[in-house]
């Protein structure tokens, strides 16, 4: 093992942690944030909804499986969520330079160097943990070499528009024609979606859907602050107006939530890991979420054909709305998982179940 | 949706197993607070009587009755329980639960099985129903073909192909199971499990696939959780019980761990479990190709496990739920605010290893395999592999100091070590980067992932950088932390480093430390907390490691804090009974206005459950670790005489670093612990004891016999072979151990003692306060002296003493009290015979024995003794053991049927994994119930008796003339038969073993099972053992037919159950004895 480099992690509130590089060995800055999950680290880094932070991991063994081959599926990477690191940096305890398993292409270290993304290791994770659960979310910068750079406030940008498709891309040859609207959609919204006979119409942020050609309209993820995607917005409050299904995970969620009437604000350092409990609203089922969100949406605002459908039982935050009469519903967890647990993936299938049923009242009609 | 039950019952585990341990001490104290917290009246039939869940403040009724049916049937019919636990005993309680419900006994006295019903368990019982049921909904389960016979077997494997795996159903760790490569490996194999069970299994051979197992929980409303997942770090084929595991899983990806996740998910859900049940699985290493190995729909230690390495309380929960709750109504109990529905998040890796002591076995095989055999474990908690690995190693506690800087292994073959491994299977990975093997051969020979692999080259290679330093102060800072990052010790360091000899480690240790202070490099505290920091932890639940800046809690070191040490890894001589005396003593600490502090790293206890005390430290009980928390604490002091040996050890290293010690001084327990001076003490006193020397010399020794004659007890203090400790009857034999297990020299002495036969053992327990005796209790052996106290039976209260014996025990108990100064528990083992009695052994310290005298007595001397060390008052109990109108037995349970090819007799050295203890109206009351409890049965019509020495022919001849009267057949070997005829008592003659053509033959009698009770006695106490006398003994446990190697114990057992059937034992619990 060659001796790795020194490099720090500056904090806005003045706090300093020194590591040792191994990722890419330079300056960056962002938001600091941190996730409890155990397993998934390929996923993470490639989920759009980190664009512009850097993610501690508290859980602290990091590399030990190496990094999946780059091996394509229905034209995405099969065990990527986009196709590059989204992340600004990453911050860990202790790095596993040797990595073990028969999927592994390289090492995390070599990855994070091709894509010119900076690591630390050797740092104390979890005082670094307790410190931004208490003092919220908090700026800070990742420092090589003394290259000092400025720190960084992510929401103030529209970052959707930085990692969402250029232009509409068409995927499958399903039955069902879906409309993803791409904020930072992860990949496996679309793999979730393309298992179920489906065409998947992938969109820009913005892009005018009100001519195109679609059964089911699905929101993704994404990065940032909900406001910041009026034009998004928008979109949904017109496609509100009418009757095709709508479902929306995440940023879906507060997005959909907003053009119902409903607010956002951020949480005090966010809902970052793969143990989040809810409860559906009004019965005894609960299922085991992954989550990835900072900001959150505020229902006692909400128009009165809305209700909240799941909520958060450790802190009884909103996890998900629908509407009382049309098909339109959405969650503040990722059922798509990845990584993650898979507990709520069914709600693709009630997603399809709704576009089937319009279709069948349509045909009806 | 609460249930609405009023009394429930809860069935315990028994005595400790090989495959059942302490777990089940935790698990069922924690489901009796669920149900306590609850309002609901609690039964508990556990005859365990040195567990936590037997103490007076937890269940409100506790019968120490065996756990079989009929026993069961009674309490229910006497006790009228409409609710009743069988998840929480281990498999023990489970069996008996599944045949009381067979029997219909539930129904008929109304009586409703909490948590998962009864049919789901058998459902995953029965492997042909559980394969069934998995494939109705497409899991994989490994090919396997259910047989009643031995060619069904072999036609079965034709069809897999070889190598294929034989197990045995319903049995406990896998017991009877085993790989066989071949038909001739096979029908061996076939025959040996059929004894244990009418089905067995012949399955596909996974060997080498990964291990991996998840702790799932569901409750009522189907909503499920999995609370942990683990990894092997051996691979499939090594049982889980005898596997090194870490938690969570490192080499799975998110995609492989959430996988296996859904699928626990959807088997419990299909099976029913309503509670907590372990889904083990064989992960293909080069795909996602899985198999599910195993389902326990109960608690398990795998479970107990999850919960110290969670901080989950499974059992606790799974308890609730079988009342109806649901997870989403329930708190997280680290965090009060969040639910407990939701799965754990570590930040940290734990590893746990299992502890074996197959050294104390004769004839024992050393390798590990598909069967268990280890009697305890460790779990390590850090934030590396490899700071948790070494830290683990140091814990097993068999003299090892992490990975490296150990003794070299001796003659071992690290390839064939590396591929067919043994108990020091880690230990040859460290002898094989020694020798240069790389990581890919050690993979390829073990089929270990190379992950594991990397992270131990890592230690070894800085140990290498470590040795070509020469002392501290050339040593970079840098360096020494990344060391300590890595788990290295303070000795480890010395020895590396410093080049420390042995005998001079504690000045070693001492320089390390003091340098790592001066460079300000120190472990910090963290927490664990379920939630890997997202929330804040209200419990105080720690562990020390160097990967991290900052401290989680802060320390107010006001010396209002007392540090109670615990006892570390079970092992044999070791085990519950110190947690027991563990717990009283911090409850006693936490009741008297004092912060208690506990330090262990045992997950099968409950004294590392973190309700129990202030705070917690999951971690090693060595001098630096204590140190670095008595640093932190700076507690008013240190309790080292509750949790066995291993504490005790550190009282006077604890006391020279100025660490205050309570109770009695550390210096007076040199003084009882040192033989030599023990010795001059008693000699000032007056008291006698067996003449003994430390002799450096054959000659010497020799001479030493001449004087004291035979048999002479021999003790090297260096040992080759597992030989530790002898009794030699003539000089061949003493001649032949010398040179099979000695080295005599004047580093390596010999003590021999001499050997008083036929005499009694007796045992004083007692507390002392600044010299006085405030309370004792005197017991007595059943067998004669020359039995390890932890295998003998013993009588509390004596029933068989004379009072002029009694008499003087007590006062030579006062006088060694007071010479000592002893302030706190007490221990004395003495010999009585016609009045003279000598002292052979004197333990500052609380002794096995404790709790039993404590429970009988019901007189709590841990309690006392906590009282007497933080110098509070105590008043002598009002009551003394004279007085008791009722009998207690503490009799020790084997675990020989796991341990293949030991010879199952007893001696000087311990065997014993367990015990239990039971009250009677009388002698023979008391023994039938511990007897049944450690699996006698009493015989239905024939009896073997093949005694060796003429004074045990003597001894049972009595016995056997009372089985004559109630109509026992009677078999005996040769020597014993002819004796028997002589002295008017027919038997049928049955030929030895090594004269196969002589018919009707031993063994086939005891294949065939026509014996119901086997009694051998050896012919002298050596274990140069003959041939037929092994030949029965073994073949009397491969065969399950229960066997007697005592002639006292034989006679008492054989006396009680003549004199009593089952319908007499009484069925009272504990309270009821007045």
């Amino acid at each position: 093992m060659a001796e790795a480099k020194e490099i720090k992690l500056v904090l806005e509130d003045g706090s300093v942690f020194s590591g040792k590089s191994f990722g890419s060995h330079k300056s960056i800055a962002g938001e600091v944030v941190f996730n409890t999950a155990m397993t998934g680290y390929p996923e993470s880094l490639t989920d759009p909804s980190y664009k512009g932070q850097i993610l501690v991991a508290t859980y602290p063994l990091i590399g030990n499986y190496g990094v999946p081959s780059k091996e394509m599926e229905n034209g995405i990477p099969k065990f990527y969520e986009s196709d590059r690191i989204h992340v600004s940096g990453l911050v860990v305890s202790d790095y596993s330079f040797e990595f073990s398993h028969w999927n592994a292409g390289h090492s995390l270290a070599d990855w994070l160097k091709q894509e010119d993304v900076p690591g630390i290791f050797g740092i104390d994770t979890r005082a670094l943990t307790k410190l931004l659960r208490d003092k919220g979310p908090l700026l800070g910068k990742i420092v090589a070499d003394n290259q000092d750079v400025d720190f960084y406030n992510p929401d103030n940008d529209n970052l959707a528009a930085q990692v969402c498709t250029p232009s509409k891309v068409e995927y499958g040859k399903g039955q069902h024609r879906i409309l993803l609207v791409d904020t930072g959609a992860k990949y496996n919204i679309l793999r979730c979606l393309l298992r179920r006979d489906t065409t998947v119409i992938r969109v820009p942020w913005n892009h005018d859907f009100s001519m195109e050609d679609y059964d089911g309209i699905m929101l993704s993820n994404g990065p940032g602050n909900p406001a910041v995607y009026q034009a998004t917005i928008d979109q949904i409050s017109k496609a509100l107006q009418g009757d095709k299904p709508i479902f929306g995970i995440c940023l879906g969620n507060q997005l959909m939530g907003i053009a119902a009437g409903g607010g956002t604000h951020k949480l005090k350092y966010g809902h970052r890991a793969h143990n989040h409990p809810v409860q559906k609203v009004g019965t005894d089922t609960c299922y085991i979420t992954s989550q990835n969100h900072g900001f959150v949406l505020d229902t006692d605002s909400l128009g009165s054909d809305w209700e909240p459908l799941f909520v958060n039982l450790n802190d009884g935050t909103n996890e998900g709305i629908r509407h009382k009469n049309k098909p339109f519903f959405s969650t503040q967890f990722h059922p798509e998982a990845s990584s993650g647990p898979t507990d709520t993936e069914f709600l693709f299938d009630d997603f399809i179940g709704l576009i089937e049923t319009a279709k069948a009242g349509k045909a009806a009609v | 949706m609460k249930k609405k039950v009023n009394k429930v019952v809860i069935l315990g585990s028994g005595a400790l197993k090989i495959g059942e341990a302490g777990e089940f001490d935790y698990s069922g104290s924690q489901a009796i607070k669920a149900l306590k917290e609850e309002g609901i009246y609690t039964v508990l039939i556990n005859p365990n009587i040195a567990t936590v869940q037997t103490s007076e403040k937890l269940a409100d009724k506790i019968y120490f009755l065996p756990v079989t049916p009929y026993f069961v049937e009674q309490v229910l019919i006497k006790e009228k329980p409409d609710g009743l636990l069988l998840a929480f005993g281990g498999q023990t309680a489970l069996n008996c639960g599944v045949q009381l419900y067979e029997q219909g006994i539930f129904e008929k006295y109304g009586v409703k099985v909490l948590g998962t019903p009864v049919q789901s368990i058998i459902d995953t019982e029965d492997r042909e129903i559980f394969a069934g049921k998995l494939a109705e909904i497409d899991v994989k389960t490994p090919k396997s073909i259910a047989v009643t016979s031995v060619d069904a077997a072999l036609k079965a494997a034709e069809g897999i192909g070889y190598p294929i795996i034989v197990r045995a159903a319903y049995t406990l760790g896998g017991m009877g199971s085993g790989f066989c490569s071949n038909p001739k490996e096979l029908r061996m194999r076939a025959d040996n499990a059929f004894s244990y069970s009418g089905q067995i299994l012949v399955e596909e051979s996974l060997k080498g696939w990964k291990e991996v197992e998840y702790e799932v929980v569901r409750d009522a409303y189907n909503n499920c959780i999995t609370v942990c997942n683990m990894e092997n770090f051996d691979p499939l084929g090594i049982h889980t019980g005898e596997s090194i595991v870490v938690a969570p899983s490192q080499t799975l990806s998110n995609s492989e761990y959430h996988k296996l996740r859904e699928l626990a998910i959807k088997i419990v859900r299909h099976i029913g479990i309503v509670g907590e049940c372990n889904v083990q699985y064989a992960l293909d290493p080069e795909s996602e190709d899985y198999r599910v190995i195993e389902v326990n729909a109960r608690l398990s230690r795998s479970s107990a496990l999850a919960s110290k390495a969670t901080g989950y309380p499974l059992a606790f929960v799974a308890a609730k739920l079988g009342l109806g709750y649901g997870l989403h109504e329930l708190k997280n109990s680290v965090t009060k605010v969040t639910s407990a529905f939701f799965e754990p998040a570590l930040d940290y890796i734990v590893c746990k290893i299992p502890r074996w002591d197959l050294g104390k076995f004769t004839g024992v095989s050393r390798n590990i395999g598909s069967s268990m055999k280890s009697v305890g474990e460790i779990m390590a908690i850090g934030r590396t592999f490899e700071e948790v690995i070494q830290k683990g190693l140091r814990m097993v506690g068999q003299g090892m100091h992490g990975f490296v800087a150990n003794q070299p292994l001796k003659n071992t073959d690290v390839r064939k070590e590396l591929s067919e491994p043994t108990d020091q299977r880690i230990f040859s990975i460290a002898e094989g980067f020694e020798q240069g093997l790389d990581v890919e051969e050690i993979h390829q020979l073990s089929k270990i992932d190379r992950w594991f692999l990397d992270k131990l080259k890592n230690i070894h290679e800085l140990k290498n950088e470590l040795k070509n330093f020469n002392n501290l102060e050339s040593l970079p800072d840098a360096l020494l932390l990344r060391a300590k990052q890595m788990g290295y010790s303070d000795f480890q360091l010395a020895r590396l480093v410093l080049k420390t000899p042995a005998l001079q480690m504690e000045e070693g240790i001492t320089k390390v430390r003091s340098h790592r202070k001066k460079r300000a490099i120190l472990p910090v505290v963290k927490q664990i907390d379920t939630l890997a920091g997202e929330f804040p932890a209200k419990i105080n639940y720690l562990y020390l490691t160097y990967n991290g800046k900052e401290n989680d809690v802060e320390f107010e070191r006001d010396g209002k804090s007392v540090v109670v040490l615990g006892s570390g890894a079970y092992r044999i001589g070791s085990s519950v009974e110190f947690d027991w005396c563990s717990v009283n003593a911090v409850e006693t600490v936490n009741q008297q206005g004092f912060r208690s502090v506990m330090i262990n790293y045992n997950p099968e206890t409950v004294s590392t459950d973190y309700d129990v005390c202030h705070r917690l430290f999951f971690d090693e009980l060595t001098l630096e670790r204590v140190l670095d928390i008595t640093d932190l604490e700076a507690p008013k002091g240190v309790v080292i005489s509750v949790g066995g040996q291993i504490p005790n050890n550190l009282a006077m290293r604890l006391h020279r670093q100025k660490v205050p010690i309570l109770g009695t001084s550390p210096e007076d327990i040199d003084r009882a612990e040192n033989r030599q001076k023990f010795s001059s003490l008693l000699d000032e006193l007056n008291i006698d004891q067996p003449r003994w020397s430390e002799l450096t010399s054959v000659e010497d020794i020799f001479a030493f016999v001449d004087q004291v004659g035979f048999p002479v007890l021999v003790r090297p203090s260096y040992v080759l072979s597992g030989a530790a400790m002898n009794v030699v009857s003539n000089r061949d034999e003493l001649e032949h151990f010398l040179q099979l297990a000695a080295n005599v020299s004047k580093q390596y002495p010999v003590v021999v003692s001499e050997f008083i036969e036929q005499a009694k053992e007796i045992e004083v327990d007692a507390v002392a306060n600044k010299g006085e005796v405030v309370a004792y209790a005197i017991s007595e052996h059943i067998e004669f002296a020359g039995v390890h106290s932890g295998d003998a039976t013993i009588v509390f209260p004596p029933q068989k003493l004379y009072v002029e014996t009694i008499r003087r025990v007590k006062r030579i108990s006062r006088q060694i009290a007071a010479a000592l100064n002893i302030s706190g528990p007490f221990n004395m083992q003495l010999l009585a015979k016609d009045n003279d009695i000598k002292v052979i052994e004197c333990n500052l310290r609380a002794s096995r024995s404790f709790p039993f005298v404590s429970k009988v007595l019901k007189v709590n001397l841990i309690d006392m003794a906590t009282r007497v060390m933080l110098d509070l008052p105590v008043e002598k109990p009002g009551k003394s053991f004279f007085e008791l109108d009722y009998v207690g037995i503490k009799a020790p349970q084997f675990s020989f049927a796991r341990l293949q090819q030991a010879d199952p007799v007893l001696g000087v050295d311990m065997a014993s994994t367990g015990e239990v203890g039971c009250i009677g109206e009388n002698y023979y009351d008391a023994v039938l119930q511990a007897m049944l409890s450690v699996g006698y049965r009493i015989p239905k019509k024939s009896v073997l008796i093949s005694s060796g020495p003429l004074r045990d022919k003597i001894e049972l001849l009595g016995s056997a003339r009372m089985l004559e009267q109630k109509g026992y057949k009677l078999f005996a070997t040769e020597g014993t038969h002819r004796f028997f005829a002589e002295n008017g008592v027919a038997t049928t003659l049955l030929h030895w073993p090594d004269q196969p053509d002589l018919q009707p033959n031993t063994m086939d009698y005891i294949r065939e099972k026509k014996i119901d009770l086997v009694v051998n006695i050896p012919k002298n106490l050596s274990k140069d053992e003959l041939r037929n006398g092994y030949q029965i003994r073994r073949s009397s446990v491969d065969f399950n037919i229960p066997l007697i190697t005592n002639a006292r114990l034989a006679s008492a057992f054989i006396a009680s159950f003549c004199k009593m059937g089952m319908d007499d034992i009484s069925i009272k619990s504990w309270d009821e004895y007045k």
